[in-house]
């Protein structure tokens, strides 16, 4: 059982015996990873039947759920932190589901391919096709990432939600990072993390 | 007829009668001076006896879960494509324990039984019960067997209200539970419908207000009804359609009000062949059991007020097509779960069958029960 490092990443920022939500938890790996190592308790929600089967196997509860219908079945500040890792540019309505988790979670973390690296530029406004990458394998008219963003984008809509970003990172397809990277995230990132929460 | 017992099954099962002298309480407030329960087992209990699991059977299921009783039997018990040897419910490693609720008419003590005191059947003065009066002799039967923890709990339908019930009732003496197409309280359209199959009982003219076991005519036709009108409701629209569509038995309509479509023969065969294994008193009284179940009642209208003394871990398990007993209404006990904090973990089975769906072998179903028993087995350290 891998973590990606954005997941690695996260699991630095997670407090041990924390309550956590995973969104499109997947098969289970940064739920399981946080549940052994840092005493977590919470729940993975996921879609896919197998990676469910994958969940239960390892160990993680996890509830069949659609993200698109938002997080009703859970009150206010249930958890310590909501997380949600490489799933919010397949999301129908993103703005309603980031406010949806920082009302769920004292804390929310979120993960998403920026589009404004550069190789996404050039392919873009040079290449002038629809951009490709390791981190956005798929063609345009079959990928299911149907709200993608840069980190200028994201930041912006969290200004307008009040929402309060309290620390940023980005690692490139290999989930590294890089001294450029620091200095400029929306030209040399990947994949971009936040943390954040809604400010009172 | 079988020619001989398949070997992936348990083979031939003799069901045991456990006899309880003491008096039990009902939660109608009524008296049993005595009862028996008829139960199977299937595998066998370890040195520890963790390795325990109760199936609680649902409106008209029994005590025979698998396996047969004569090597002459047509088919094996109810849930037998579930549980035997490497099956789901894999009875090499597990000890499963299926008993016969009290109330019913396949052996334990029900209407069809001896009244000590008339020496007469109680038929219909046999005592109304609740989920909570047979979670009650469950639990007497497990002390009965030595079982004091269950690794698990399963059971579809009305067997996942007895389910609920232990979880909360019984918080110590179960580990894990399997709730399967269930509901945490019938719905206003549910209860509507058990009330149509009373009424097409208790208005047979052979009933006579239940009295009937001395007389040669038995509500057959009124029990037919009711099972025939049941048995839609379990089936999903696209099921029958696939079944039957508009398939006629003889190919042409003939004006008439004989079984014309393939349906109308199927549904008055099944209302039939109920008739002979089901007795009439005991239908309408499994129908009140469903009605009364409603656990939140008892805690101030909430769920998760009433589920908060369980300690089990949950799997609550749904079906696309169920409109008895709905992915939502499943969703409903999920969610009460999740306010109390309580371990649960829940998935939605596509399928076709509607609410019958949860005894059939759907394949991503029954790789789910074994994936979350093989993870129960390896935390018991049952090999």
């Amino acid at each position: 059982m891998n973590l990606r490092t954005d997941q690695a990443l996260i699991a630095e920022w997670i407090k041990p015996g924390s309550r956590v939500l995973d969104l499109g938890c997947g098969d289970g790996t940064l739920m399981a990873h946080l549940q052994k190592n840092l005493n977590v308790t919470g729940y993975g929600l996921e879609i896919d039947e197998e990676n469910i089967v994958q969940c239960i196997q390892t160990g993680v509860d996890v509830i069949q759920t659609d993200l698109d219908k938002g997080l009703s079945e859970f009150k206010k500040d249930t958890f310590d932190y909501v997380i949600m890792t490489q799933t919010l540019q397949a999301i129908y309505y993103p703005d309603k589901l980031l406010t949806e988790m920082t009302r769920v979670g004292r804390e929310a973390i979120v993960t998403f391919p920026n589009m404004g690296h550069w190789l996404n530029r050039i392919q873009l406004t040079l290449a002038g096709h629809m951009p490709k990458s390791k981190t956005l394998p798929y063609e345009w008219y079959n990928t299911p990432n149907i709200h993608l963003c840069t980190l200028k984008d994201f930041e912006k809509l969290c200004a307008t939600k009040n929402i309060k970003i309290l620390d940023r990172t980005t690692v490139d397809h290999e989930h590294q990072s890089s001294f450029g990277m620091n200095l400029f995230p929306n030209l040399l990132g990947e994949i971009a993390i936040y943390r954040f929460k809604q400010n009172d | 007829m079988q020619a001989t017992i398949p070997v992936d099954t348990v083979g031939l099962i003799e069901p045991k009668t456990a006899h309880f002298s003491d008096a039990l309480a009902l939660a109608s407030g009524s008296k049993l001076q005595e009862f028996d329960i008829v139960y199977e087992t299937y595998g066998k209990l370890n040195a520890d006896h963790s390795n325990a699991i109760l199936i609680c059977h649902a409106l008209s299921g029994n005590h025979h879960v698998a396996g047969y009783h004569t090597p002459q039997d047509k088919k094996p018990g109810w849930w037998d494509n579930a549980i035997g040897p490497n099956k789901a419910i894999d009875t090499n490693r597990f000890f499963v324990v299926s008993p016969n609720n009290i109330g019913g008419c396949s052996g334990s003590t029900g209407p069809l039984t001896t009244n000590p005191e008339t020496n007469k059947p109680y038929g219909p003065d046999f005592p109304l019960v609740t989920v909570k009066d047979w979670v009650n002799t469950q639990a007497m039967l497990a002390d009965h067997l030595g079982i004091d923890v269950w690794a698990v709990i399963i059971g579809g339908s009305l067997g996942g209200m007895q389910c609920m019930e232990w979880s909360f009732a019984y918080p110590n003496r179960l580990k894990h539970t399997f709730v399967i197409a269930a509901a945490p309280k019938l719905s206003t359209q549910n209860i509507a419908f058990n009330e149509v199959a009373r009424q097409a009982i208790r208005s047979d003219r052979n009933f006579n207000d239940g009295h009937y076991y001395e007389n040669d005519d038995k509500p057959e036709l009124g029990l037919m009804l009711a099972r025939m009108l049941g048995h839609i409701t379990y089936l999903s629209d696209d099921a029958l359609d696939e079944k039957f569509g508009r398939e006629l038995r003889d190919g042409k309509i003939k004006f008439g009000y004989d079984a014309e479509f393939q349906v109308e023969s199927y549904l008055r065969y099944q209302g039939r062949s109920f008739v002979d294994r089901f007795d009439a008193n005991s239908y309408l009284l499994l129908t009140k059991v469903l009605d009364y179940f409603d656990p939140a009642s008892e805690a101030d209208g909430s769920l998760s007020k009433a589920m908060n003394p369980a300690t089990a871990e949950f799997l609550v398990i749904s079906f696309s097509s169920d409109w008895r007993f709905s992915p939502a209404r499943s969703q409903e006990i999920v969610s009460a779960l999740l306010d109390a904090n309580k371990c649960v973990s829940y998935i939605e089975i596509q399928s076709k069958q509607g609410h019958d769906s949860f005894l059939m072998p759907i394949p991503r179903y029954h790789e789910v029960m074994r994936t979350a028993l093989n993870r129960i087995a390896e935390g018991l350290n049952i090999s």
